[in-house]
Formats: structure tokens, sequence, C-alpha cells
């Protein structure tokens, strides 16, 4: 489709959308969010870029393949649940991890849970896109 | 009638015409003649329930129903976007069938 006013209005969209989709990834546990609707919020900015400037300027904005994105999110999700077996804890089990005072409250907690949800991040994302793109190609 | 009383009354009149907006672009939707015209009437729909969605976080002081809003208005600009490319895309596939016999 050739029209400037999609185009522009596109470039301001997506990085909204990538922002927002980054927004929603990290908000996920405790509050409405998380890498699945994250995921999808992320491939929607690229699918509207590929629809307004075509696949190929897409998949040269995306710099590599959408399959590659999708396995390095299962390898990091895969990690994320097995990190648990070396602290003696099942498979998947979260681990915690507090930096600073726990007493006073004054503390950032870090967990493999924020590491499996970027692995669910990323696998939504690259799948996600690939389908869309095959699609695109297709027609 | 204090402030609240006349919140509460107007979200629950925005309520209502919203409801009242989704239902005639439906009819749209189901009568519609051609692709366009439903287009238009899926697209005002998704308008009308993001500001339905505005009107709910007032009334039930949930902030998640901003975020469905949001994430509606930036799905339903997608969908528009591509429907629009579908409907040219067949407008061109029915001239080439015309173009062959």
């Amino acid at each position: 489709m050739n029209s400037v006013i999609l185009r522009v209005g596109t470039r301001f969209l997506v990085g909204l959308l990538l922002i927002f989709s980054i927004h929603m990834l990290l908000r996920g546990h405790n509050e409405p969010g998380g890498g699945f609707i994250g995921g999808l919020i992320g491939a929607i900015g690229f699918i509207l870029y590929a629809i307004a400037c075509g696949t190929e300027d897409a998949r040269a904005a995306l710099r590599t393949a959408p399959e590659r994105i999708a396995m390095a999110g299962l390898g990091v999700a895969l990690l994320a649940g097995v990190l648990a077996a070396f602290f003696g804890d099942p498979l998947f089990t979260g681990q915690w991890y507090f930096i600073g005072d726990q007493k006073s409250g004054d503390y950032i907690p870090i967990s493999t849970v924020l590491v499996f949800d970027i692995g669910v991040y990323l696998v939504v994302f690259g799948s996600i896109l690939s389908l869309v793109f095959a699609l695109e190609e297709a027609i | 009638m204090t402030s609240g009383e006349f919140l509460s009354l107007s979200v629950e009149l925005t309520l209502g015409m919203v409801i009242i907006s989704v239902a005639l672009a439906f009819f749209r939707l189901f009568r519609g003649p051609s692709l366009p015209d439903r287009v238009v009437a899926l697209d005002m729909m998704t308008v009308a329930i993001v500001a339905f969605c505005g009107a709910a976080a007032v009334l039930y002081e949930q902030v998640a129903f901003l975020d469905v809003g949001l994430v509606l208005a930036l799905v339903g600009f997608l969908a528009t976007a591509a429907l629009a490319r579908y409907a040219e895309r067949r407008r061109l596939r029915k001239e080439e069938e015309k173009e062959q016999p």
C-alpha cells in the first residue's frame, strides 16, 4: 500500500507500540501484563510497519530473522526454568534474589520469573512475526 | 446533587449512549451492502468500545480498563489498515479478471 499518511503515522506508532510492549512486559507478574501480551503488542508494531512499508523493509528493520528471535526466546525461557535445578528445587520453580536491605523494605527483587517472561516475549514476538511475514509474502 | 452523584449519572448516561452507538454500528456491519461499509462499521465499533473502556474505568475505579482501551485503539488501527489493503487488493484482482477473458 502506497500511502504517505499511513507511512508517516506508522513511523510514530511503531516506536510507541514497542515502548508500550516493553512496559507491558516489565509490569507483568504484579499487574496486568506479561510476556505474552507484550510480545503480541511488539509484533503488532512490526506488522504495521510491514503493511505500510513492505515486508522487505520490515525484515531489514528487524535485522535478524524472526525465527531466530523465537528460538533465542525458547532458549532463554528454558535457561530460566533449568536454573531452579541448581538450587535444589523442582524445575521451573521461581528463584528470587533481593538486592539491598530486605528488613527496611528498601530492596529490588530480581527473579527468574522475569527471565522466563522475557523468553516468552521473544518466542511470541518471533513466531507471530514469522507467521505474518510468510503470509504477507505469499499473497 | 453532589459531585459524586453527578459523575456516576454522567458515566451511566455515557455507557448507555455508547451501547446505542455500538448497536447502530453493528446494524451497519450486518446490513452493509459493500465491504468498505463493514470496515467503517467495525472501526466505529472499536472506537465506541474504547470510549466504553474509559467510562468503565471511571465507574469501577479500575485502572486496568485504560490499558484495555489503549491496546484496543492500537489494534483497531492495525485492523483498519489491514482491511483497507484487503479491499484494495480485491479490487485489483477483480480488474485483472475482467481484462483476462
